[in-house]
């Protein structure tokens, strides 16, 4: 799968529009994962997954920043991702299904904020996109 | 059999009673042929589904969207009993039409994008959590008579 210029267009207009607010998406996005997807949970037993929780918002601004910095480097995203990749294969080891999941919540997120702006060609772009970074995030597994 | 709280049922029933179905279902059908084109295999009689655009404002894509979701509308009815509810549609969607269950996933999970997107923030986490269950259900539902 690969990104075609109007989707990487697409994707940073999008991003753009979420402005300073990321970080706060990406704590909702946990949150939705969290209350629709349980078994998500067993990832962050070391964390408060009250929704909304400091823990829950904190790790979101982490994964924003990471989708951030994601946007900025559609060009080579195993590069920009590289140490990311490593974390995930050798430490965190998510089980690959969880990306799909957490992905759908960032659309739920985004749809539920951006309204118009989320058209359906905006929504595939992001769909090719964060499927690009799950790939990338799960490719030194095995 | 979906495993739901009585206080979920009546958030998704308060929820669907705020939805423009019919607009909801030509835009979530929309969604799929454009999201996941390779749906398209299943349509090649609907005309032009070239673009984006003229895919959503394909008038064919619209009416089976509108069925599609009242259908769906119709199982919030028996949320108890969806296998029994969908047994015909189950056979119907394997025999004649050979949609691989995958594609109810999909068309699922859209709904709770497009559900999102017109609702907004009365679309909560807790909202979405009792869709997530309901889209679960009718997907298995109508995968349930596959041979």
């Amino acid at each position: 799968m690969v990104l075609s210029a109007a989707d990487k267009a697409n994707v940073k207009a999008v991003w753009e529009k979420a402005g300073g607010n990321v970080g706060k998406y990406g704590g909702e996005a946990l949150d939705r994962t969290f209350l629709s997807f349980p078994t998500t949970k067993t990832y962050f037993p070391h964390m408060d997954l009250t929704p909304g929780s400091a823990d829950i918002m904190a790790h979101g601004k982490k994964v924003a920043d990471a989708l951030t910095l994601a946007v900025g480097h559609m060009d080579d995203l195993p590069g920009a991702l590289s140490k990311l990749s490593d974390l995930h294969a050798y430490k965190l080891r998510v089980d690959p299904v969880n990306f799909k999941l957490l992905s759908h919540c960032l659309l739920v997120t985004l749809a539920c904020h951006l309204g118009g702006d989320f058209t359906p060609a905006a929504h595939a772009s992001l769909d090719k996109f964060l499927s690009s970074v799950s790939t990338v995030l799960t490719s030194k597994y095995r | 059999m979906v495993h739901m709280t009585d206080a979920e049922k009546k958030l998704v029933t308060t929820m669907w009673g705020k939805l423009d179905v019919d607009a909801a279902g030509a835009e979530t059908l929309g969604r799929v042929l454009v999201v996941y084109p390779w749906t398209q295999r299943f349509f090649g009689h609907f005309g032009d589904l070239s673009s984006a655009c003229a895919v959503m404002d394909n008038p064919k894509v619209q009416a089976h969207g509108k069925k599609v979701l009242h259908s769906l509308g119709d199982g919030l009815k028996h949320l108890d009993d969806l296998k029994h509810f969908y047994a015909a549609l189950s056979e119907l969607h394997c025999d004649k039409l050979h949609v691989d269950p995958e594609n109810f996933r999909l068309l699922g999970n859209v709904l709770v994008c497009v559900m999102s997107r017109h609702l907004g923030a009365e679309f909560t986490p807790q909202v979405q959590a009792a869709y997530q269950k309901v889209v679960a259900g009718v997907a298995n539902a109508l995968a349930h008579k596959y041979h």
